[in-house]
């Protein structure tokens, strides 16, 4: 079975917003959506979370219809515009999360000590979350994302307006732990600073899958996206 | 360890959102106290200068608490709907929507929770009516719990109703002032029904079918022991199809496909 399965997806507003879109991620794999802005990555997101209704193709998460609860129940989702409420601790929103998931008031306690303390933040459990860096929230909203131990983990540019090394910290920080649980992860993103050499990467472009495959090297990719751009123009 | 049965898990969920409904309102204190006074004004400010002026058939400020209990529910539907607008623009709507439950009862559970806050800003505000004089029979209190709750959640329903139609956050005071306060004077909650049809005939049978009336009058019938039950049915009927159009336009996608639309 695999983990994610996309066929043929169409969507659109007022213009098209995904033109044809497939591919399919086996378990276990960490797979990058590379992208510009506006390439069409968060509207595929809100597909496979069912915010979004389809119009064209077919979506199946963990074997099941995307927005089905049998398919939300396995994945963790990590979105562009952070989802934390400013006004809980840390520990609160945890615990929130904890609950929509139907996990018991000791697994969740134990959950959330064990992923605050991997992602460092154990000492700011019961701070609020507005007194939090940017990279500490995103940190939160990952470890959020993990606390039910999703099978899928989908990432929509999980570390956007973040310094490098923040950056840096969080991508390597998902890597081990999707490697240490065997999880599957889509991750979005529109830097290509993020891809490693053997990262099976898929490029959206324009709405567009133009590319896919895991050897396309991150030094050469800023190149790769000025040709894509060139082209488009040319065309 | 077993997995959980899936009435515990939604149980869970909803002890979850109940609670950080809870925390939200404690951490906005002046919201309870806001809640407060907005009735009180009314009761001990206007209740005393019309008592002479309306002819109610009781004393004034008593005609008055189950149309000002109405009010401070009125006003939490609204904070429903606006804490729901908020969410969407601040992405942790989100995170609701994709726990695995059916949405229908993601939202009922937003509601309840709404509602469940909403209870003891009613009875502090009972409590400070009967201080300043309007005292239901004590089995009142208690018989009044079930219409609270029914008009709460009418009131909550229309509000989630409403927090899909609208598109900003910008945009909800205005709305909020154009719903709120046509919906309050256009009913009985401030003059009976007969004295309003002696005025106009017309703003009469406004205040007759706005579904406010009805949840007004059906706390004002149990805080003394009785049940209007066509105010009953009104207000179940509201509810459930209020409720209905909201999941709906949740579950429909539209509000979301609206912002990434526009993004």
């Amino acid at each position: 079975m695999t983990a994610l399965e996309i066929r043929d997806v169409s969507h659109a507003y007022r213009k098209p917003a995904l033109r044809g879109v497939s591919f399919s991620i086996e378990p276990g794999d960490f797979v990058l959506l590379l992208g510009l802005n506006g390439a069409g990555k968060t509207t595929l997101f809100s597909l496979i979370a069912g915010l979004l209704g389809l119009q064209q193709g077919a979506i199946r998460v963990l074997g099941h219809e995307a927005g089905r609860s049998t398919a939300l129940a396995g994945c963790g989702f990590v979105f562009q515009q952070s989802a934390l409420d400013l006004d809980l601790t840390v520990v609160q929103s945890l615990r929130y999360h904890a609950a929509l998931h139907g996990l018991s008031r000791s697994d969740a306690r134990k959950r959330i000590e064990q992923e605050l303390e991997r992602f460092g933040l154990a000492a700011r459990m019961h701070d609020l979350v507005r007194t939090l860096s940017g990279g500490q929230r995103r940190r939160v909203e990952i470890a959020r994302a993990l606390l039910h131990r999703p099978r899928l983990l989908l990432l929509d540019e999980a570390t956007v307006g973040l310094d490098v090394p923040s950056r840096r910290a969080i991508v390597q920080r998902v890597r081990a732990q999707c490697a240490e649980e065997g999880a599957t992860a889509l991750w979005a993103t529109h830097l290509p600073d993020e891809v490693e050499p053997g990262d099976r990467t898929i490029v959206l472009h324009e709405g567009q899958v133009r590319d896919d495959r895991r050897d396309i090297a991150a030094a050469s990719l800023p190149d790769y996206f000025a040709r894509l751009i060139a082209s488009e123009m040319a065309a | 360890m077993t997995a959980p049965s899936r009435y515990s898990r939604a149980l869970r969920c909803f002890i979850g959102i109940v609670e950080r409904e809870f925390l939200r309102f404690l951490r906005q204190r002046s919201r309870f106290f806001a809640s407060l006074v907005r009735p009180l004004v009314w009761l001990v400010i206007f209740g005393t200068g019309l008592r002479t002026m309306v002819d109610t058939g009781v004393a004034y400020e008593e005609y008055i608490v189950p149309g000002l209990v109405g009010l401070v529910l009125l006003f939490n539907g609204m904070q429903i709907a606006l804490s729901m607008v908020f969410d969407r623009e601040m992405g942790s709507m989100k995170v609701l929507l994709v726990s695995p439950l059916p949405r229908w009862y993601l939202l009922t559970c937003r509601l309840m929770a709404g509602v469940i806050v909403a209870l003891p800003q009613v009875y502090a505000f009972l409590a400070c009516a009967w201080l300043w004089g309007v005292r239901p029979p004590l089995n009142g209190y208690l018989y009044a719990l079930p219409a609270v709750i029914l008009a709460g959640l009418m009131l909550g329903a229309l509000g989630l109703l409403l927090s899909s139609l609208v598109e900003q956050l910008e945009n909800f005071a205005g709305v909020m002032n154009f719903v709120i306060f046509p919906v309050f004077f256009a009913s009985t909650a401030l003059y009976p029904l007969s004295r309003l049809s002696e005025a106009n005939a017309v703003l009469a049978e406004v205040a007759r079918l706005n579904p406010f009336s009805h949840a007004v009058e059906l706390v004002r019938f149990a805080l003394y022991g009785r049940i209007d039950s066509t105010a009953l049915v009104a207000t179940v009927v509201m509810t459930v199809v209020a409720m209905a159009l909201a999941v709906w336009r949740y579950d429909s996608g539209r509000i979301l496909r609206r912002s990434l639309a526009a993004s």
